[in-house]
């Protein structure tokens, strides 16, 4: 078997970043900390998949992150960042676990929208909430990280994209040892054929509640550093549209890599931000051209391009 | 006596006003200000509001850069200088809209940003325009959070924020049907719409507190389909019923109630229904209240200034501008009239003691365009003439315009409607002075403030 | 009880309506075990040409009465086109591919046409309203309602109807059936099933222009109102059971009064009472109201 140079990849790649940073243009840093925050939402969603099931209504999770982080200061005060990834992760983990009680038993189309379902009610909710600002959402700003000042300071927000990529590494270095495990290698052949999972006497409900859970903590981190790095949250996040963007993404990247959710998330917001600037009218169409073109030639996602370019070299 | 200084600050006066008298177009004239226009052009409110912005914007750039408008505004461009749009869709949501801002800033070097209908989006631009250091007028969202929750150095809003439209609307109503018993509403279950009808309660519960609510409805945006909600409406026998609906659900809401007799036994009123109205002939019943949240559109007076952008934009398109346009075009002007007010007054700052005859105004067609904070010191507190009158910054700091505002009834004559009945509301009368939040204001009476 | 008619005429008018524009979506799942994105496009699409098409004839100044068969030729028209379009130029190369990887095509079929529509038709609303008025008013319980609901409601039990004896009555329906038990098999029997796909693809397609087609005289016709309904037809016939035709007129009552009631009773639920119902039915009957058991693979 090749050597598994994945995570020394990861590693160049968070040098890369950290030190590309303060050099580049500051748009192009907001696009990289943005698709990060995708990419991140997107591995949950890829781990997911790996296990054969397919979510509508991740952004559920997504939009919980940026609120709990965004309220955070609202309710109890709090505004360093990390309290406020925190907040995030633990309460998409909680909710993940009482809906997975219900969730695990769903497979294919049901299991899409029955989260679906549950990521439009929490959209009725929030739009519900006059002192949430309703539709128009409301601003988060993250004052300190770990009690130093951060807002407003000339590093802002080179900060915040710091942090960004040190969690996308975090993650995705987690997701790929995760896995090599052995819970992560059911997820495989839970796709496969469950049946055969249960004979061998692993439980296959377990595995997938595990996994959606994993799934919706990294779901609700991108979803706060979202918020954070964008200022600001709204309902929209919790809309089936955001989560169409997450299967999009999946997809267009493939699920052969934990690098892929990246590379894909970079694709999908670069090209949304030329189209948009280019053709204002089509950019639409441009994405969905893009997406064809992939499904229809790399079955395997973009990432099936670089997985041959390893193997032929 | 010249000091040395003096002196040399004058032979370089000197040299500059030559070169302008040299070349007759100057090179510093000739670089033209980009502006980054941010207006709806897909979605729902391309067709009411982001397209009629979008052109109106257009004429309104292409007729100043000919220096063909009106007094005051009649100087080429801005200051001499012709202006470009950057064109940017609004759809999308705010996490799209702050990356596309950071874009229009950073990748397309804009000079200032004209922009955004949604307040969601505004609400999300204010703080990272200051970040940016980009001096960005909001030009049609209406929630009052933007200046009563913040506080901006570069962000102007040079409408008047929604408040009006409840406040002139209660007035307006109450003299025309003092005893009414009970009222309705139906608006978009989303910000806009639960704003519209919070304002509305507050105000007509100061105004007339033995006035009951009827029933609120409450429809998703977009919804389509009303057959159940007017069936409430009528059913609930108020006498009147207040919307906010406004575009596609409004016109919708419209098709489906005139023809079943809602306005039979129920008085309309739409805040947001001027943009509309011409595309409803037909299907808006004669004494519907109507406003604009300003004295624009329909409701605009006689002007060389309104003549003139009713002028410019049916030349673009086969009817005449609605609030949007005016809304933009307000924007437009009073962005001029900041950046040529900071461009003297550094000029007048500029010119050396006794400088000789002449100088002075060659050097104020050839000084350097004024930097960012110099535009905003001007535009602080600034009055200035726009096709729906004057507009005054008043609150926010100097930052967020307050305009009067005018209601009227429909009629329809022919195949128009036309606006009768027509009341103005000075400025005092319908929005909060400075430092009071609108909901306090209204709960408090709304006492008309010290300007 | 003049409140409680209201909610029923209500109810089952705005049922009628989310039968229309489900059906179509719920053969093609069926059928083809696509779940159809783009389905909001052809609405979308069907509503457009219906209202130039429509609005031409009446401009013209032809009888006012031919504007409904305008109607149903722009539906059928756009389902003849646009269906065969797809299904021979697109989605034929992706037979056998994943579910989900189906959905994703479609959905770009859908961020396609979106901007299709836009090209071809600008951002500036259409009416086509005066079909809407022209049969007049019944009045009931001191409300008045157009005659235009009754229409909604004939052309759902038509429709209903003849999908219910076009799959169980006729040869080329058994055919259908033998298709979705099993496609391989009813391949293997000469049943020719490349055909059966695009003749299934191009009905759904007209089904859901017809959806748009017959809303246009209600409704201001712009961009977007092809998202609204779609995340609509999806609730209604996963509360049925996908792919269920008797499930989907079930999904459309059950929606339909829950959402009259609600506006009739506690507008300020109406918002998400369609979720929530969804949310009920699929914890208490994992696979909707209507589902065929299915083996599992060993």
């Amino acid at each position: 078997m090749k050597r598994d140079r994945t995570v020394a990849m990861l590693g160049y790649a968070l040098v890369i970043l950290l030190l590309a940073g303060p050099f580049a243009p500051r748009w192009a840093m907001f696009l990289t900390n943005i698709a990060l925050c995708y990419g991140i939402a997107v591995l949950g969603m890829m781990l997911l998949m790996r296990t054969g099931l397919v979510s509508f209504g991740h952004g559920l999770y997504f939009c919980l992150g940026a609120y709990a982080a965004g309220t955070l200061e609202m309710l109890f005060g709090v505004s360093d960042m990390a309290l406020m990834l925190l907040a995030a992760t633990v309460l998409s983990g909680v909710v993940a676990a009482i809906l997975g009680l219900l969730l695990r038993k769903y497979r294919e189309i049901f299991f899409a929208m029955l989260s679906l379902a549950f990521s439009m009610i929490l959209y009725g909710l929030l739009v519900k909430s006059s002192s949430l600002g309703s539709s128009d959402g409301f601003n988060v700003t993250a004052r300190t990280l770990f009690g130093f000042n951060l807002a407003n300071a000339p590093y802002e927000r080179y900060v915040i994209y710091a942090i960004t990529v040190i969690c996308a590494f975090a993650a995705a270095v987690a997701i790929h040892k995760y896995l090599a495990s052995h819970n992560g290698r059911l997820a495989g052949a839970i796709r496969d054929n469950e049946l055969r999972v249960e004979y061998m006497g692993a439980s296959v409900r377990n595995t997938i509640h595990v996994n959606y859970i994993i799934s919706a903590v990294l779901a609700g981190l991108g979803g706060a550093l979202a918020g954070i790095s964008v200022g600001h949250v709204d309902p929209v996040m919790a809309y089936w549209t955001t989560s169409g963007e997450f299967v999009f993404i999946a997809i267009l990247a493939g699920t052969g890599n934990v690098l892929a959710p990246f590379l894909g998330a970079a694709i999908f917001e670069t090209i949304r931000s030329f189209a948009y600037e280019y053709s204002p009218n089509t950019w639409q169409m441009t994405l969905g051209i893009t997406m064809l073109v992939v499904i229809m030639f790399l079955p395997g996602g973009v990432w099936s391009l670089f997985a041959r370019a390893r193997k032929a070299a | 006596m010249f000091s040395r200084i003096a002196y040399t600050r004058l032979a370089a006066t000197m040299l500059a006003a030559a070169a302008t008298l040299l070349s007759p177009l100057a090179g510093a004239q000739d670089k033209p200000i980009r502006i980054g226009l941010v207006t709806f052009l897909s979605g729902p409110a391309a067709g009411p509001f982001g397209v009629p912005a979008r052109i109106a914007a257009e004429a309104i750039a292409e007729s100043l850069n000919k220096g063909k408008a009106p007094a005051p505004h009649n100087s080429r461009g801005f200051a001499g200088s012709p202006v470009e749009l950057v064109i940017i869709d609004e759809a999308g949501g705010a996490t799209k809209q702050v990356a596309e801002f950071r874009n229009l800033v950073q990748r397309q070097n804009v000079d200032f940003v004209i922009g955004y209908i949604s307040s969601g989006d505004c609400l999300a631009i204010a703080p990272v325009a200051e970040e940016l250091r980009m001096l960005t007028v909001l030009f049609d969202c209406g929630t009052p959070r933007v200046f009563e929750e913040g506080s901006f150095k570069y962000v102007f809003r040079t409408r008047a924020h929604a408040t009006m439209d409840a406040v002139a609307g209660a007035r307006y109503l109450l003299e025309k049907q003092p005893d009414l018993k009970s009222y309705a509403g139906i608006n978009q279950n989303y910000a806009w719409g639960q704003d519209s009808w919070t304002d509305w309660t507050a105000v007509m519960s100061a105004l007339k507190p033995d006035a009951k609510v009827a029933t609120s409805q409450m429809p998703r945006f977009g919804a389509g389909q009303y057959g159940a909600e007017i069936s409430a409406l009528m059913q609930s026998g108020a006498d009147v019923i207040h919307s906010s609906l406004w575009g596609g659900d409004l016109e919708a809401f419209m098709l489906q109630s005139t023809p079943r007799g809602l306005y039979r036994r129920s008085q309309l009123i739409l805040v947001a229904g001027e943009p509309n109205l011409h595309r409803l002939v037909g299907n808006v019943p004669d004494g519907t209240i109507v406003g604009a949240r300003g004295p624009h559109g329909l409701f605009a007076p006689k002007s060389a200034l309104n003549d003139w952008l009713r002028e410019i934009y049916h030349a673009k398109a086969d009817h005449y501008p609605n609030y949007s346009a005016y809304s933009v075009a307000q924007a437009m002007l009073g962005l001029k009239t900041a950046y040529e007010k900071a461009r003297l007054e550094k000029v007048q700052k500029a010119i050396p003691m006794g400088a000789a005859p002449g100088v002075k105004e060659e050097m104020e067609k050839a000084y350097m365009p004024p930097t960012t904070e110099e535009v905003i010191a001007a535009f602080e507190y600034l009055r200035f003439d726009t096709p729906s009158g004057k507009v005054s910054m008043q609150l926010g700091k100097g930052h967020q315009a307050v305009q009067g505002t005018a209601y009227g009834t429909t009629r329809q004559v022919g195949k128009e409607i036309v606006i009768e009945n027509v009341k103005y509301y000075p400025m005092e009368q319908v929005q909060p002075p400075e430092g009071q939040s609108s909901l306090d204001w209204i709960k408090g009476g709304m006492k008309p403030g010290k300007w | 009880m003049s409140q409680l008619l209201a909610v029923l005429i209500d109810g089952i008018t705005y049922s009628s309506w989310l039968f229309i524009i489900a059906v179509g979506l719920t053969l093609i799942y069926g059928v083809m075990k696509i779940l159809n994105i783009a389905h909001g496009s052809l609405y979308a699409i069907g509503a457009y040409t219906a209202a130039s098409i429509a609005g031409h004839w009446l401009a013209e100044g032809y009888a006012p009465m031919g504007s409904y068969a305008m109607i149903l030729l722009s539906a059928v028209l756009v389902g003849l086109i646009a269906g065969p379009l797809i299904e021979r130029g697109l989605l034929r190369f992706m037979y056998g591919r994943d579910e989900i990887v189906l959905v994703l095509v479609t959905y770009a079929v859908f961020l396609i046409l979106e901007d299709f529509v836009k090209l071809v038709w600008g951002v500036d609303p259409y009416f086509l309203f005066q079909p809407y008025g022209l049969l007049g008013n019944f009045d009931i319980g001191g409300l008045t309602y157009p005659n235009y609901n009754l229409v909604l409601f004939g052309a759902a039990l038509l429709i209903g109807g003849a999908l219910y004896w076009g799959l169980t009555k006729t040869r080329q329906g058994k055919i259908l059936i033998a298709v979705i038990h099993d496609r391989e098999m009813a391949g293997a029997l000469g049943v020719n099933v490349g055909r059966v796909y695009l003749v299934t693809f191009t009905i759904g397609a007209m089904l859901g222009a017809l959806g748009g087609a017959l809303t246009a005289p209600m409704i201001s016709v712009q961009p977007g109102i092809g998202v609204e309904v779609i995340v609509l037809a999806f609730a209604v016939v996963v509360i049925g059971g996908l792919g269920s035709l008797t499930g989907a007129a079930l999904g459309a009552i059950i929606v339909g009064l829950v959402r009259s009631a609600a506006v009739h009773y506690l507008p300020e639920v109406e918002l998400f009472s369609i979720y929530l119902v969804m949310a009920a039915v699929l914890i208490l009957r994992p696979k909707g109201m209507f589902s065929a058991a299915e083996a599992r693979k060993i």
